[in-house]
């Protein structure tokens, strides 16, 4: 989250000086992106906690001896991330990060585009309809469960890099060095990803979501 | 520029990741093609909404535990 934390160099003198509401701020501003990255690793949301509490009990245990020769968050989700796919390869599902080719199939079905016989090819066959807006109480609900319906649904890679980059607010160079991935791939990753979310909402409002 | 390689294009766009021409021929784009703007405007309309979504959160207990550590390291 992009709540407003102190410099590194507070934050690390607080932890030395075992100052509680310093951790206590760190907890609280990091632990939806260090629980989704582990997530991204390990098979069920109670295993991704307890890799974050592992990850903070090694961080009390080295915070004395860090140089500071990183960003503390970076340090500390480096931490993360060697705990969380040591348990991954335990529990067989590792993602690998590493043969990260992101394939080319086109985001929109290639169905709704004219052909190569059309005078205009690779242009709408038919618009994307407007959607409505979502004003009333249940309707913004149902958007809601959609969306997050579509992002259980997403490949991990995908899923972590949305919702680093859109609901934790994440800058695209964070979530590159966080993940140790390119400023190409984080797009792809992300607009991938952005793309299967909008065709959900748009399957959503052309079935059900104008009739309310 | 095409509405297939558009859509493709959009999310380097908000970023503002596109070189100059590409960027150019993308505005020139959407200001003569509904559906490519209509499109562009759902796709902004989606990272509003998965913004909505709440943060995840260490379960009460987790948080408890590790503040209790926490300060077990700090009386060793």
């Amino acid at each position: 989250m992009a709540t407003a934390l102190p410099s590194d160099e507070v934050l690390i003198a607080g932890l030395r000086a075992g100052d509680e509401e310093t951790f206590a701020r760190l907890l609280d501003g990091w632990s939806s992106s260090m629980l989704r990255l582990a997530r991204t690793f390990v098979s069920t949301a109670a295993s991704a906690e307890e890799v974050v509490q592992d990850t903070w009990l090694a961080v009390f245990q080295s915070i004395g001896t860090f140089e500071g020769r990183s960003a503390l968050q970076t340090w500390v989700y480096r931490i993360l991330v060697n705990i969380a796919r040591k348990r991954g390869a335990r529990e067989q599902r590792t993602v690998p990060w590493t043969s990260l080719v992101p394939d080319g199939d086109p985001t929109v079905d290639p169905s709704r585009f004219r052909g190569p016989e059309d005078p205009d090819p690779d242009h709408w066959r038919a618009f994307p309809e407007r959607w409505p807006t979502t004003e009333s109480e249940v309707l913004a609900h149902e958007v809601r469960a959609t969306v997050a319906a579509a992002i259980d649904g997403l490949p991990p890679r995908q899923r972590v890099v949305l919702t680093l980059r859109d609901i934790d607010g994440h800058s695209a160079d964070d979530v590159c060095a966080l993940l140790e991935i390119t400023t190409a791939n984080q797009r792809v990753l992300l607009h991938r990803a952005r793309a299967a979310v909008r065709s959900h909402l748009e399957r959503y409002f052309t079935t059900t979501g104008g009739d309310s | 520029m095409t509405c297939a390689e558009l859509v493709e294009l959009v999310t380097a766009f908000l970023e503002g990741a596109l070189d100059n021409e590409t960027e150019r021929r993308f505005q020139d784009h959407l200001e003569i093609c509904d559906g490519c703007e209509t499109y562009v405007e759902q796709l902004r309309r989606t990272i509003e909404e998965v913004g909505k979504l709440p943060p995840e959160s260490l379960s009460d207990e987790a948080r408890d535990r590790l503040l209790d550590a926490f300060r077990s390291f700090r009386t060793d």
